[in-house]
């Protein structure tokens, strides 16, 4: 792996007595210069050899942070963008903290905007004494220095950055360092720079967790309750010994589930299946899909538990009572798995000073702390080694660091001395939990005949995310988990009389943020809600949208704008049989729409067009790419994916039965980025809100069908 | 039990237990891990290698059935329609988590090899069992139909 390679070989350097110039936070927070004694966990390294280290605080899940942070420091550094490397960063949450969350953690499409002005700085401080170390050993005046594409020069004199790394560091470097403006930038906005990760992920040499083998190691799989919640009260082991490689199997020590321990991966998984466990379901959850699905409209027919805006239920029907058009309708949402490519795993090893994960982390600090408690040690024995990681969607990122904690249990169960790797199979993923919760939205609007809106009843029940957790004094206000609501609470339409009541589903049954969160809820019923009411007023979509947008106010202009974008990119008019979506998640606007042709109920989407409004576009090619992929991820969610139960048990095991969206499903896709010199927001997830509605409505303009109940399947549409 | 395989043009020997699929005796065995993991039940296409220069889903391939046949994985490419195709993933920018790209390379070069100009329909049938699940699917088929160009020229 090249970059661990690298920053070894900067250690190793530094310890031979060769110069390092470290740019990072010092023992006081501040933004500081100097080796590896003054700046101990870095945000970049150079070398007397001109090598440009970036250490990469977020982890890379595909979403691109390893060439967007590079590009930062790129960019004021005047780097030559092919010599810049990249390492992923230790875990450590004071000096790599994500600076919005306060704790090493990536998520809430947030990588890029926290680190825009951090990174940045980093390579501005660096570049400043680079500058005037030159300046000073030729004898001329700074402002004579010029540094293009990683070349610094003054005359007909020039050197590489390495060369002056001795004296820069030498030099006190200035307490802000000034960055560049917008119309300096080389690098950022740049149509094309090929990503840092690309050469690794297409030769087979990119390093995931699920690759590391050390000396030594067993691999274990879990055997888990069939039941959520379910606990071990016994096991038979006499079909497990029967299996070639099988070591031994340990119940863990939460009885959450048996740890199989075995000499490689197949032979785990073969000896996990064969084990006989019998399980205490007395705190299980034994329900099937319809049960609660029936549990779910119980909650909508009752009064809300907690009314989240200032109108209420009878205020906001009142202000309907003499409607000239109601638009009533429930919508429901299935489990979801976020389904990462790569299976869940990590390495768990002992270290002389606690024990060291090899993860594709996305949130160390989360690791650090769970584990740490679990293991009965300090955060700070607790290391984390990070790799690419093959996918999240947010599954990753648990408060509960559950596949860590399973491993660090697996780990102590068996010693605590041998290394130990976890591997989730596939059906181990579907089956697992951490869904995406089920909801059931009750919502009715009200129009004049004008097609004005008059008011807004809405009913949400959900199983909320966050309560129970430490991130709940965050995230629930008034009893509202957010993460429930968002993107209804706080919408960019002008609403009047908009009552919002939330009623909260429980289960065992563990759930979290999937890709783009409550808004994969939220956004489907609003935006189908618009198109509902714009066809039963007679008015077009597009243009009831954008009446109802306060272009006055600074979001609602930029939301009316993409959606501007959005429809004169497609050539929309006025009684297309196409459809529309927009949605605001993340501080991204995002207008997509969508071209679908219906044959028998087979659907094929043609074509998305998708417009993005995400602030300064740092590497373009990487939005679009975000917003192909979003798109195509939601695709094959609303079309036809979801978890289901019978007697608290999971249908679905793998792909044949959760299929993901295939190549031959996938539309074409056009992006327009609209330009802003505004602050970066996030495009990991927005992308995926706005396209589920507006294939739904594309199927209503052609079919005539309103699709209310996910996924589209239950409608009886295929898709191909 | 003792396996003799030829895996990238190399004779090795293995130990391993019958029954064992193909998969993971690159990957714990060998360390060959660019070929990866994501079903175990061939429903995804990031196992995929080449057995006798024609793709496979080793999950599901039994080492049993290997014999002295030749066995090629993503660290095994060398050949020129491979070199294309990978230029081309290059080019385009098509990795994102980048965990099922080694298997869409392993089919994409399959399909090449075999058909050297595909249509739409073509690459859609030949590439339908690789799932991406960060759906980098528009970059894919235009990195297929770049290097289909590149290698007619």
């Amino acid at each position: 792996m090249s970059q661990t390679i690298s920053r070894r070989g900067f250690l190793k350097s530094a310890a031979a007595g060769s110069a390092v110039m470290m740019v990072g936070l010092n023992a006081g927070g501040l933004l500081a210069v100097g080796s590896g004694d003054v700046v101990v966990n870095p945000f970049v390294s150079i070398n007397q050899e001109g090598e440009i280290t970036v250490v990469i605080k977020h982890f890379e899940m595909g979403q691109g942070t390893t060439t967007g942070l590079t590009t930062l420091v790129a960019e004021e550094l005047d780097a030559d963008w092919q010599k810049m490397k990249i390492d992923f960063a230790p875990a450590d949450g004071i000096r790599y903290k994500n600076l919005f969350f306060g704790a090493q953690l990536t998520g809430g499409s947030t990588a890029i905007a926290n680190s825009y002005m951090q990174y940045r700085e980093a390579g501005a401080m660096a570049r400043d004494l680079l500058v005037r170390s030159a300046s000073a050993a030729w004898g001329v005046s700074p402002n004579q220095i010029q540094i293009r594409n990683g070349v610094i020069s003054a005359g007909n004199k020039t050197a590489h950055f390495g060369e002056f790394v001795k004296e820069a560091m030498a030099l006190k470097p200035i307490d802000k360092p000034i960055t560049k403006t917008p119309d300096q930038f080389n690098l950022i906005g740049k149509l094309k720079l090929p990503r840092k990760d690309s050469q690794a992920k297409t030769t087979g040499q990119a390093m995931f967790s699920m690759d590391v083998k050390l000396p030594g190691m067993l691999y274990v799989a879990i055997h888990r309750s069939p039941k959520f919640g379910g606990k071990v009260s016994s096991l038979n082991l006499d079909d497990a010994k029967k299996i070639g490689g099988f070591v031994d199997a340990k119940p863990l020590a939460n009885k959450a589930g048996v740890a199989v321990y075995a000499k490689n991966t197949w032979e785990a998984f073969k000896a996990r299946d064969a084990l006989k466990v019998s399980w205490d379901f007395s705190g299980a959850e034994t329900r099937g899909t319809e049960e609660m699905r029936a549990e779910y409209t119980r909650l909508v027919d009752e009064p809300a538990m907690f009314n989240g805006l200032p109108t209420t239920k009878e205020a906001a029907n009142i202000a309907m009572q003499d409607a000239e058009h109601l638009v009533e309708a429930d919508f429901q949402f299935p489990f979801l798995s976020h389904a990462p490519m790569e299976p869940l795993n990590c390495v768990i090893e002992k270290t002389p000073n606690g024990v060291r994960f090899h993860d594709g982390c996305q949130g160390p600090s989360l690791v650090q702390g769970v584990v740490a408690y679990v293991l009965g040690l300090e955060q700070a024995q607790v290391e984390v080694k990070t790799y690419y990681a093959g996918g999240s969607f947010g599954r990753r990122a648990n408060v509960n660091a559950d596949y860590h904690v399973e491993a660090a249990l697996a780990f102590q169960a068996y010693g605590g001395q041998t290394p130990v790797k976890l591997v989730w199979s596939r059906e181990d993923d579907i089956r697992g939990g951490y869904y995406r919760p089920m909801s059931l939205h009750r919502a009715k609007i009200g129009l004049d005949a004008k097609g004005q809106l008059l008011g807004w009843d809405h009913h949400v029940a959900a199983q909320p995310i966050m309560k129970g957790t430490p991130f709940e004094a965050m995230v629930v206000h008034n009893g509202i988990d957010h993460t429930s609501v968002e993107g209804l609470s706080d919408t960019l339409y002008q609403v009047p009389n908009m009552s919002m009541g939330v009623s909260d589903f429980k289960s065992v049954i563990p759930v979290l943020w999937w890709r783009s969160v409550g808004h994969s809820h939220t956004a489907f019923v609003m935006e189908s809600l618009m198109d509902m009411a714009a066809a039963k007023a007679k008015r077009d979509p597009v243009a009831l949208r954008l009446s109802l947008l306060d272009q006055a106010d600074a979001k609602g202009q930029r939301m009316a704008n993409t959606i501007k974008a959005a429809r004169d990119m497609a050539n929309w008019k006025e009684g297309d049989k196409r459809g529309f979506a927009s949605h605001f998640s993340f501080n991204t606007y995002v207008a997509v729409v969508a071209d679908v042709s219906v044959k028998a109920k087979q659907v094929h989407v043609d074509k998305l067009y998708i417009a993005v409004d995400c602030g300064v576009a740092i590497n373009p090619d990487v939005i679009k790419a975000q917003m192909e992929g979003g798109a195509g991820y939601a695709l094959g969610a609303i079309a036809r994916n979801e978890v289901t139960l019978d007697k608290g048990e999971v249908i679905e095991a793998n792909f044949p039965q959760y299929q993901p969206t295939r190549l031959g499903d996938m539309p074409e896709i056009e992006v327009e980025i609209v330009r802003s010199n505004e602050a970066p927001t996030g495009v990991g997830e927005p992308a995926v809100p706005p396209t589920g509605p507006a294939i739904a409505n594309a199927i209503y303009a052609v079919t005539g069908v309103r699709i209310t109940d996910l996924p589209m399947t239950k409608a009886g549409f295929t898709f191909s | 039990m003792l396996y003799k395989l030829k895996v990238n043009g190399k004779a090795q020997e293995v130990e391993a237990e019958p029954g064992t699929p193909l998969l993971w005796v690159i990957r714990d065995e060998l360390d060959l891990t660019g070929t990866k993991f994501g079903c175990g039940v061939a429903a995804c296409g990031a196992c995929t290698v080449h057995f006798q220069g024609a793709p496979i889903r080793s999950c599901s391939f039994p080492i049993d059935a290997v014999g002295d046949n030749e066995i090629t994985t993503i660290e095994g490419l060398e050949d020129k329609t491979a070199k294309v195709v990978q230029a081309a993933w290059n080019e385009k920018d098509v990795v994102q988590c980048g965990y099922c790209q080694s298997g869409q390379i392993m089919s994409a070069v399959g399909l090449l090899k075999q058909n050297p100009s595909p249509s739409d329909a073509e690459i859609e049938a030949a590439m339908q069992g690789n799932v991406c699940r960060c759906a980098t699917y528009v970059r894919i088929k235009d990195a297929i139909k770049t290097a289909a160009k590149n290698l007619e020229a």
